[in-house]
């Protein structure tokens, strides 16, 4: 099975934007295996770093130091064993949903062989009559749908979800939240998702990771063992939740928990 | 039923109004002053015009798109149609402008028919410079900003450049323009060219430089060289803004256009004016000021045709 990411000690740093000032440490020797075909939330406060990891193991920011493997192969930049949904739907507004999401396979140059996967992810996400729309005749779930299916179509082995579906009503997110487990299922790939929310990562994966702020590190990796399909209003998730809370000080004034890293 | 009548009387108003013009052309006595023309041209148009718009009223009774629309107008071509009348009765019948620079409607619409085969071979000069003058500016102009706009380091050389040399009125090179190109054809194309590149270069880095970093992001997660995002992302995104400089470009053009042909030319439709002017024959002068209004906004139009068709995905920025 393919999917494995190998995150070794990395460092990364940004300049100040007030050059007499120290450098911005978002990254402060981050390690992590990521198993092929989990699924693995990272959780944090602002600025703790979580987009910017997903970002280097996307390939669009590179680490000041340290390694980071995809299948044994080291990460430089994007390629197609990655998928990258990012914050928003960000479609191409002057291309029709067809063309977005067709546009990975045009690019690479490999859209007269795979034609049929675009169709084939237009129904995946339930997008089929809006083949021709543009962006702005759709909704926001609908948009997102569409953006997915732009990063699943080049079938990579790992897609990375940057807070996909931050911007969606919460109705519209469950749902979501649901599909991307079947895909996720149904295409036996790895998944790291940048999320704000608790509930969320729980309910999606098999591993959260608890990040801090500045200077960031990972406060705690807990392995969600529950059920799928689960429920959200479970008694179980509830003790997870409040598990993730305390990790990250919000949970209120309860006994020293001691899965501390 | 009120609605009908209301509907009916409507229509009928440019009709009136024609039949007006007719009355007040023929019973009140002229001045005397203008010279007569071989047919009353005035008229011609004023027939021409009620037969399109009779025809429009009976397409209109079948076609509800072409009745909502000749209803909309009417009241408006009725106060073309009246404002005509007036200045043709100020013009023929009193003595309040001077005959000489303000020459009676049969005059202006007789020049143009007359001498149509004079003007259509000047049109035609004028729109052959405009075009080829046009297509470098927009071309190079083009080329400049998206090299500006995509590229840092040629931002960095170009940008002073473009800046001081960019905003220096087009008619400012002519005496320079003239004496450096071998021909003046070529001269008055380098300087219509010109006046497009500058606001197709500003309008097309601007765009450019103004796209959200995350187009770029998401093309080079899906694969996408440079070349491929340059062509798939940077333009289409700066499409919007592209067509506002080629619509600044266009309308400066126009002004260049006159400039050059009225600066030591000998033929195009500023060439026409400027002459007739020099023999004090002012039908001239209004007959090219028809011509030159009819062409610039014909090209505007076309313009604006074709950006709806390239930019389906956006609503319109600007009304035409």
């Amino acid at each position: 099975m393919v999917g494995e990411i190998t995150i070794k000690d990395v460092h990364k740093k940004f300049p100040n934007t007030d050059p007499s000032k120290e450098d911005i440490v978002a990254l402060n020797g981050f390690s992590l295996d990521i198993k092929p075909g989990s699924f693995v939330s990272l959780i944090g406060p602002s600025g703790c770093g979580k987009s910017t990891l997903l970002r280097i193991i996307g390939g669009l920011d590179k680490a000041t130091s340290g390694e980071l493997f995809i299948d044994g192969k080291e990460i430089r930049k994007p390629g197609s064993d990655r998928g990258f949904a990012f914050q928003g739907s960000n479609l191409f507004p002057w291309l029709t949903v067809e063309k977005n999401i067709a546009f990975g396979l045009k690019a690479r140059h490999i859209y007269k062989e795979q034609k049929a996967s675009v169709q084939e992810f237009i129904k995946l996400v339930g997008l089929e009559g809006f083949e021709k729309s543009f962006p702005h005749q759709l909704s926001g779930g609908m948009q997102q749908r569409a953006s997915l299916a732009r990063a699943l179509v080049g079938h990579p082995s790992v897609l990375l979800l940057d807070e996909p579906l931050g911007a969606l009503d919460a109705f519209t997110r469950m749902n979501l939240q649901d599909e991307i487990i079947d895909i996720w299922k149904k295409h036996n790939m790895t998944m790291v998702m940048v999320t704000h929310d608790v509930d969320e990562a729980i309910y999606m994966s098999d591993q959260v990771v608890v990040m801090s702020a500045r200077p960031s590190k990972v406060e705690a990796i807990i392995d969600i063992d529950l059920p799928r399909p689960r429920a959200r209003a479970q008694d179980t998730f509830q003790e997870y939740r409040s598990k993730i809370l305390n990790v990250l000080n919000l949970g209120g004034k309860v006994d020293e928990v001691e899965y501390y890293l | 039923m009120r609605k009908k009548l209301f509907a009916v009387l409507k229509l009928l108003l440019p009709f009136i109004a024609i039949a007006i013009s007719f009355l007040l052309y023929y019973l009140v006595p002229d001045n005397g002053k203008q010279k007569k023309t071989e047919h009353p041209y005035y008229l011609y148009f004023l027939i021409a015009l009620g037969i399109v718009i009779l025809l429009e009223i009976l397409i209109g009774l079948f076609v509800p798109n072409i009745r909502k629309r000749i209803l909309h107008k009417a009241p408006f071509l009725t106060g073309v149609i009246v404002s005509l009348a007036l200045l043709n009765y100020v013009t023929t019948k009193t003595t309040i402008l001077p005959t000489l620079y303000f020459p009676s409607l049969d005059r202006i619409l007789g020049l143009l028919v007359e001498s149509r085969v004079f003007l259509i071979k000047n049109v035609g000069d004028s729109l052959k410079l405009l075009a080829t003058g046009f297509a470098w500016g927009a071309a190079v102009g083009f080329l400049t900003g998206l090299a500006l706009g995509y590229f840092k380091v040629v931002g960095y050389w170009l940008n002073p450049i473009t800046k001081i040399i960019g905003p220096i009125p087009t008619t400012a090179w002519i005496p320079l323009a003239l004496s450096v190109f071998p021909t003046t054809h070529a001269a008055n194309v380098f300087l219509i060219a010109f006046a497009v590149w500058f606001p197709v270069t500003l309008m097309t880095s601007s765009g450019i430089q103004s796209i959200s970093n995350v187009n770029f992001e998401v093309s080079r997660t899906l694969g996408a060289s440079t070349l491929y995002q340059i062509v798939h992302v940077a333009i289409p995104a700066a499409m919007p803004s592209i067509f506002l400089g080629v619509f600044y470009g266009t309308v400066s053009s126009f002004a260049t256009l006159m400039a050059v042909e009225m600066n030591g030319n000998s033929s195009g439709i500023g060439w026409y004016i400027s002459w007739q002017k020099s023999v004090m024959l002012y039908d001239g002068v209004y007959s090219g000021l028809i011509i030159i209004a009819l062409i610039c906004s014909l090209s505007l139009t076309l313009l604006f045709k074709v950006r709806d068709r390239v930019l389906t995905w956006q609503k319109g920025v600007i009304k035409w």
